[in-house]
């Protein structure tokens, strides 16, 4: 790998931001390059976001994600607007719990996750944007799931260690609903 | 040979610049000489203002800081609160403090910031040349006011005290008067309770002090002391507008 | 210590209390709310005061009495907010105080936008109150480097009993990535602050004035050629920039800050191309690097300017080109971020295109 370039867009309140802050926590673990960025603005819950998070083995220049190796879609507005983004060989996520279309598009591995009705059967629907990171994990493998677990402890930290096995639960039915793709 | 009077170790040598019979002199001794009884000199920090008293960092004999227009209680904000243990306070005439430093004014009140405003009320723009204040009465003809100031389109008086009275975090507000000697005593005695409000970590304390320009005002000296009482103090009644301790 | 996923805003916040500031004043202004809101939990732990000021005016007003009092103090605010704090900054350099500024810039004029922007480069570096003053201004491209500068900052400020600024944009105040902050590390040479307001009783009975008062021309003449004086020892010791990839490179690009990321992007994918492109990036605006262009003038064709402005830091670089190269500019403004791509199409226009 040398660098992935990926954008993760919803609406606010979808934990967007959270999922990029979590592949850019666990590529730092990994001893690599990585940024973040959000969108920002007037927006906060229920309007749109959306984040850049690129991990690399160079040192980063742009942080804004221009030609993206990956999307992750989490609603309609969002794949309209970053489908187009996707380079060729690249690959595209999207949540199928509210997406009701698949892109056309032959040149991308393309999978739709019903994030929502898995975060369900985990036992909250809190955890869709998990279940859309361990997805995310089989289909590109961006990095290590050990590390992804360790991203998520570190941000659970102390206060939160109530919530980290519905969260992990959430990341294996993820990868399990991903992992018959194949890579 | 018997010493009956000397000046305060308070103020320094430098001779003031305030015109002949203006009391912005006498309000600098009362300050000074109050910082001197409560034994806290050595510890007060002055912040001056922009208007006639500018040049107070050259009068008190203590550390000062210049304030830009109207900020003087944010500087003095700033200081307190890196040296708690110091007595700061602001020497504020009515366009820097009622004009363009009001919200400064009105928040570090609210704050109940642990220092003390000096505040002194003449009624006018004194340094740049008798201009209307927000504290000039109604009908005084200054050169912005040829015609004497007008409620409709230039509004009536600010009245500080009251105002901020209604603030909770204020522990101390008043307002006295230097155009006689018992007036002088009390405006000192009030003067003092400020600066021990302060000492005693009570929080934001004020005294407005109904003050003379002679040379703008278009008066004598004398002329300018009866003013004060005739026709400032019916509009500006003196008095404790708030006291966290009760009494005066 | 290991390093830590951290944003732009909250790297600039952790950086200037590991420095030893304990005092911030300021007012909520997006997108650089995370410094004030880091300070309001974190300064109290370290025994730090923060005030939510009524105004930026108040809290640089703020700022000139910690500072005059001897603290290390810090505000920052957004280009709107920076606009109000002029007056104060102009009274502050007047008056030698040393604290520290943080302009996350959002694109104007006016209320503008709040996306980023580097459109108060004229602001910072030429003035932006009255009089004859420069502030310090340093101009990070990465959070590390954030870290960095903030903390080297606050020495500069006590040296020099000068204004210093950080210069960032609202992408770098979002912006999440790996640092390492140092531990607190004051520069042990600094002048002692005998000047500060403590009250006459700690400072042996000599009175000290802060004051940027002086009435007669030829006392403030004196007055601003000892500023003069100083500002000459900063453009001698404090100047900071990077060269990229010059050695060969026909085209120079100038940028700093984001667009200087920006920047690098676009060379990586020249240099794919065969476009023989570099980098100069300014670290310190003011003092300006001009002495730097002297390094790469006689190989480069042409520089190309790249700001999200329209075209502010390009006065300079036409300064230090002084007409011996051709100077092409490329700008963004309104809050667009320019792309690599739109870079890479400029270096073509230059060279006449790819091999």
């Amino acid at each position: 790998m040398a660098e992935e370039r990926i954008i993760i867009a919803g609406f606010g309140g979808q934990g967007i931001l959270m999922i990029g802050k979590l592949l850019a926590q666990a590529g730092m673990l990994e001893g690599k390059h990585v940024t973040w960025l959000p969108s920002y603005g007037p927006e906060m819950r229920g309007g749109t976001a959306n984040c850049h998070v690129i991990i690399s083995d160079a040192p980063i220049g742009a942080p804004m994600v221009t030609e993206a190796t990956g999307v992750i879609a989490m609603n309609l507005p969002s794949l309209d607007r970053f489908e187009g983004s996707v380079q060729p060989g690249g690959w595209l996520l999207l949540n199928s719990s509210l997406i009701p279309r698949v892109p056309a598009r032959s040149d991308l591995r393309i999978l739709p996750v019903p994030v929502n009705e898995i975060a369900q059967q985990q036992g909250s629907q809190r955890v869709a944007n998990v279940v859309m990171l361990g997805a995310c994990l089989a289909l590109s493998r961006l990095v290590q799931r050990a590390s992804i677990v360790a991203a998520i402890e570190e941000v659970l930290g102390h206060g939160k260690q109530h919530l980290l096995a519905i969260n992990l639960n959430a990341l294996e039915a993820g990868l399990a609903f991903a992992s018959p793709v194949p890579v | 040979m018997k010493t009956v009077y000397e000046k305060s170790a308070g103020l320094t040598d430098v001779p003031l610049h305030y015109c002949p019979g203006c009391t912005h002199g006498i309000i600098h001794k009362l300050v000074a000489e109050s910082l001197v009884e409560l034994g806290v000199l050595g510890r007060a920090i002055a912040v001056a203002p922009v208007g006639c008293a500018v040049f107070a960092y050259d009068y008190f004999n203590c550390d000062a800081q210049e304030a830009a227009h109207g900020r003087a209680p944010a500087v003095a904000t700033g200081i307190k609160r890196v040296h708690p243990d110091a007595i700061v306070f602001t020497y504020q005439g009515d366009g820097d403090l009622a004009s363009i430093g009001m919200a400064e004014i009105v928040h570090a009140a609210m704050r109940g910031e642990n220092l003390t405003v000096i505040f002194v009320n003449n009624a006018i723009y004194g340094m740049t040349g008798g201009q209307m204040a927000p504290t000039t009465l109604v009908g005084q003809r200054t050169t912005t006011s040829p015609l004497g100031r007008s409620r409709s389109g230039q509004g009536a008086p600010l009245r500080i005290c009251e105002m901020l009275a209604t603030i909770e975090a204020t522990a101390y507000v008043a307002r006295v008067s230097v155009h006689t000697v018992p007036r002088l005593t009390a405006a000192k005695r009030a003067i003092k309770k400020a600066f021990q409000l302060q000492m005693d970590n009570k929080g934001f304390s004020l005294v407005e002090v109904l003050s003379t320009c002679p040379t703008n005002w278009g008066l004598s000296p004398v002329e300018a002391l009866r003013w004060v009482e005739q026709t400032m103090i019916p509009v500006y009644p003196l008095g404790v507008y708030k006291d966290l301790e009760g009494g005066t | 210590m290991a390093r830590k996923l951290m944003k732009g805003n909250e790297v600039i916040a952790a950086a200037a209390i590991n420095a030893g500031c304990r005092y911030f004043f300021g007012y909520p202004i997006t997108p650089q709310n995370e410094i004030p809101e880091y300070m309001a939990r974190e300064l109290p732990k370290v025994g730090g005061v923060y005030v939510q000021a009524e105004s930026e005016v108040a809290a640089i007003n703020m700022v000139y009495g910690a500072a005059g009092a001897g603290a290390r103090v810090l505000t920052s605010s957004s280009s709107p907010g920076i606009s109000l704090m002029q007056e104060g900054i102009s009274y502050i350099a007047g008056a030698e105080l040393p604290c520290v500024l943080v302009n996350i810039m959002r694109a104007g004029p006016g209320l503008g936008g709040v996306q980023p922007s580097q459109a108060d480069y004229f602001q910072a570096t030429k003035g932006g109150g009255h009089g004859d003053y420069h502030v310090l201004v340093l101009a990070p491209a990465n959070l590390q480097e954030a870290a960095d500068l903030t903390q080297s900052a606050f020495d500069l400020a006590d040296r020099y009993r000068n204004p210093v600024m950080v210069l960032a944009d609202g992408m770098i105040g979002q912006l999440m990535e790996p640092v390492e902050l140092l531990p607190a590390r004051p520069a042990v040479d600094l002048p002692p602050k005998d000047w500060a307001t403590t009250g006459t009783a700690t400072s042996g009975g000599r009175r000290r004035v802060i004051n940027s008062l002086y009435l007669y021309p030829d006392q403030l003449e004196q007055h601003v050629h000892a500023l003069y004086a100083k500002y000459a020892a900063m453009e001698h010791a404090e100047v900071r920039y990077e060269l990229h990839q010059c050695d060969d490179a026909e085209v120079v690009i100038v940028a700093y800050g984001t667009t200087s990321r920006i920047a690098r992007s676009a060379i990586e994918k020249c240099r794919r191309l065969g476009l023989r492109v570099g980098l100069l990036r300014p670290i310190t605006l003011y003092p300006f690097p001009f002495a730097a262009f002297e390094q790469v003038i006689a190989r480069t064709q042409a520089f190309l300017v790249v700001e999200m402005s329209m075209g502010q830091m390009l006065d300079d670089v036409k300064i230090a080109v002084a007409g011996r190269k051709p100077i092409s500019f490329y700008g963004r403004t309104g809050g667009i971020v320019p792309t690599p791509e739109e870079v890479v199409k400029q270096v073509q226009a230059l060279l006449g295109g790819g091999p």
